[in-house]
């Protein structure tokens, strides 16, 4: 193992996409045991930059698998299919149409009520969205489809950090 | 220097040395320093028997100074050069303090605000500086010993140069900072610990300068942090500003100088901290325009200050929202802070959370507690400890781009330390530098937010417009502290980095500030000096002979030979009685190893993480 290694070989865990959170948690925490600079903090300024890559390598790598979306873009630059996220912006029609009709539906939504409602709606899609990535992933090992699949999540988490937003200022 | 001291698990580098390390509380109010003595953290009192240090200098002429009760005890009578709340002055520049209240002068100065007294213009890290230095000195004789460390607390929203400006402040003292740590994450060790918690816990930390609000996951000896909140400038001093403003609009009167802008404080606060206990007090002040005397009742308090009970609780539900959590998530709220005393605050808190918060630690001493034992633990005095701290970034940083908008680099609440990269290009031909501008905040436009400080990346190698690849990388470190590092992908060329911070002292202030500072005058700076480079030098020799009966194989034979001469030239200067010259061949030393210390250093952490890996499956 060394700074180079990809995130599931740092944290010691299969190279998919179904994780337990719990156990990963448990594992960040024993590996900040680990490297953490406060463990070389008697040790001086070399020691405190060298702890200090260790630790921020073992964060970022932590953020990337704790969160399911950035899980899942990583499975799929790992296997060579790169999601461009930026620059790649074509979507099926269909998925597009039901953007707009939920930009239109939180435009229209006055209350905390609607808004709740909609979110609910997002997160239920979001969830679907989810385990068909688990499919291909972990089952199918398609990661062209996966790839497509990781952008319609990235337009809902736009979406739903847009709708958040409203929340607090109605709430 | 010491990179060569890598201990096995359960072993300190010298298990009969036992490091003196102490947690500092630098408060707005009063501070206090703690250590772990036999096992327990306490507060160390002074010698008549008082743990608290008022956070007020006093400068009587060039030379002489009070500090805590002395200074406290004449702020009235000479408040021009009284300085208290200096904490609120840390890492500012004037157009980010509200003056209107102070009983003292303020001076804009390039970086930072001064503040101007007898003794010329004084910075707040100066100021702070003497408040350090004398708990330093108190530690000291109570150890009859040398400090070697210091853990320094800050509000968790203190933003990189007020961070910056607290580390400076420990430098002048003449302190090894082992770390800064957040007030309410010392706090949630000290009441972790004690009670053995488990759970989500909130920590709500209102003291006499800043509000800090924390939420926290405790498990096992692992603090996390999981999001923070506040205001670095809301505290019982403004309670006593708007109590002020309450009694002379009821009285029709207004001050007309620093000593009744001194008198009509103290007696705000006075009346402030009777009314925690009391249903009704009577305020007596004289001003030079009239006196007052009038009664006051805990409801008419209540009123006056209701807006800034109502300020914190709009954080505390900002940072549940950041969390993640509801409020029914949240198993304890621990109060920490002098003004936490105040019914109205305690029954806030209360009604949003719907059960009592926690106010069995006495919420003077709590933050100074936690600070020590994390200073022992970090010192290594404590090799079977399993504290881990796992704190986050207050504040997001940023960048400028085009139109002066922000982008965001490192989102707030990340777990530190913490990197991000960003790649810039270059938009002329044969450009060779670059500006960037960093802030800290989370508005959207450069102008709401606080400039850190600005880079100019130089040595980037001529090319065409948009071939070059800057990477630039945001670091901060366990202290909370950026760093800022830039490299041309292309051809590898590090840039460099000119540093102009927005706050702040250059590094040329500091050591001139050191230069002038007391504390390094009044004790006898070469004979010490000369001692602790010999100790520092020796204990550099043992841990390389050590690094080298272990894993020597590891070195070629040319190096291995370039480090035995660093060796024979540091054991020889050590007769030498030239502190400088003994330090700089122990530089030498240290240099030579380095690469040898860091693939030791990195071989042990791989190991350990293998190891963490293979137990755990």
């Amino acid at each position: 193992m060394n700074l180079q290694s990809d995130d599931f070989e740092l944290f010691g865990l299969q190279r998919q996409f179904t994780q337990d959170r719990a156990a990963l948690d448990e594992r960040w925490k024993a590996l900040q045991r680990e490297a953490h600079p406060d463990k070389f903090a008697a040790q001086g300024a070399a020691a405190q930059r060298i702890a200090m890559q260790w630790s921020v390598r073992i964060n970022e790598a932590y953020q990337r698998l704790k969160d399911p979306l950035k899980r899942a873009a990583y499975l799929c630059e790992l296997a060579g299919f790169a999601v461009n996220a930026h620059s790649n912006t074509a979507m099926p029609p269909a998925f597009l149409m039901q953007q707009m009709e939920w930009r239109e539906a939180m435009d229209d939504a006055n209350t905390a009520d609607a808004l709740e409602a909609l979110a609910d709606e997002v997160q239920a899609s979001k969830k679907q969205l989810l385990q068909q990535c688990a499919s291909l992933l972990d089952d199918t090992q398609d990661y062209a489809a996966a790839v497509g699949t990781v952008r319609a999540l990235m337009f809902i988490e736009k979406f739903t950090h847009d709708l958040n937003q409203r929340l607090d200022q109605t709430a | 220097m010491a990179l060569l001291q890598i201990s096995e698990p359960g072993q300190t580098p010298n298990p009969h040395e036992r490091r003196i390390a102490v947690g500092i509380d630098l408060g707005t109010t009063h501070s206090l320093v703690a250590s772990v003595r036999h096992g327990v953290a306490e507060c160390l009192p002074d010698g008549q028997g008082r743990v608290i240090l008022p956070s007020v200098v006093r400068y009587l002429d060039a030379t002489r100074r009070q500090i805590g009760f002395d200074a406290l005890d004449n702020q009235v009578n000479d408040p021009g050069n009284t300085i208290a709340s200096v904490k609120r002055l840390m890492g500012r520049g004037i157009n980010d303090v509200d003056a209107s209240h102070l009983p003292y002068a303020l001076v804009d100065a390039p970086g930072m605000v001064k503040v101007r007294t007898i003794a010329g213009e004084k910075s707040p890290v100066e100021v702070s500086g003497e408040i350090l230095a004398t708990l330093r000195f108190r530690a000291e004789d109570t150890f009859n010993d040398d400090i070697f460390g210091a853990v320094i607390t800050v509000p968790a929203y203190f933003d990189d140069a007020q961070r910056q400006a607290t580390k400076d402040a420990a430098q002048l003292a003449g302190l090894n900072v082992l770390r800064l740590i957040n007030e309410p994450t010392a706090a949630a060790i000290a009441y972790g610990l004690d009670n053995a918690a488990e759970g989500v816990y909130a920590v709500y930390d209102l003291g006499g300068g800043t509000f800090d609000v924390s939420i926290l996951r405790l498990s096992a000896g692992v603090f996390e942090v999981l999001a923070t909140g506040g205001d670095s400038a809301l505290g019982g001093d403004d309670y006593d500003r708007a109590l002020a403003d309450w009694l002379l609009q009821e009285a029709g009167l207004q001050v007309d100088s620093l000593e009744d802008q001194a008198r009509l404080l103290a007696a705000a606060r006075q009346c402030k901290e009777a009314l925690s206990a009391e249903d009704i007090v009577t305020a007596e002040v004289d001003l030079s325009a009239g006196s007052i005397d009038l009664s006051l009742n805990r409801e008419q308090f209540e009123a006056a200050t209701t807006a800034l009970t109502q300020r914190t609780m709009q954080a505390v539900r900002k940072v549940l929202r950041d969390a993640g959590l509801s409020k029914d998530e949240i198993k304890g709220v621990v109060m920490v802070g002098g003004s936490t005393r105040m019914p109205q605050v305690r029954q806030a808190v209360r009604a949003f959370f719907e059960h009592d918060p926690l106010v069995n630690l006495n919420p003077d001493e709590v933050v100074a507690l936690g600070a020590a034992i994390q200073a022992n633990q970090l010192a290594g005095n404590n090799p079977d400890g399993d504290l881990l701290l796992l704190d986050v970034i207050p504040l997001s940083l940023g960048i400028e781009t085009m139109g002066g908008l922000v982008e965001r680099i490192v989102p707030r609440n990340q777990t530190i330390p913490t990197a991000m990269a960003q790649d810039f290009t270059t938009y002329k031909d044969g450009q060779t530098a670059l500006a960037l501008h960093v802030v800290q905040g989370e508005r959207d436009l450069v102008a709401d937010c606080r400039s850190l400080a600005r880079f100019e990346l130089r040595g980037i190698p001529p090319m065409a417009a948009g071939v070059a690849r800057i990477r630039v990388t945001f670091t901060v470190d366990a202290d909370g502290l950026l760093n800022v590092s830039a490299k041309e992908q292309v051809s590898g060329v590090e840039a460099r980095i000119d540093v102009k911070p927005s706050y702040g002292l250059s590094d040329d202030q500091i050591a001139q500030m050191l230069k002038d500072s007391f504390s390094t005058a009044q004790a006898d700076m070469q004979a010490r000096a000369l001692v602790e480079a010999r100790v520092d030098a020796d204990r550099l020799l043992l841990a390389t002979r050590s690094a080298l009966a272990v894993d020597g194989g590891l070195l070629s034979a040319e190096e291995r030979s370039q480090i035995d001469q660093a060796m024979l030239a540091s054991e020889q200067s050590l007769s030498s009685n030239d502190a400088a010259h003994i330090e700089a061949v122990s530089k030498a030393l240290a240099q030579a190893t380095e690469a040898f210390a860091a693939a030791r250093m990195n071989h042990g952490i791989a190991q350990a993480l293998a190891g963490k890996n293979i137990e755990n499956i």
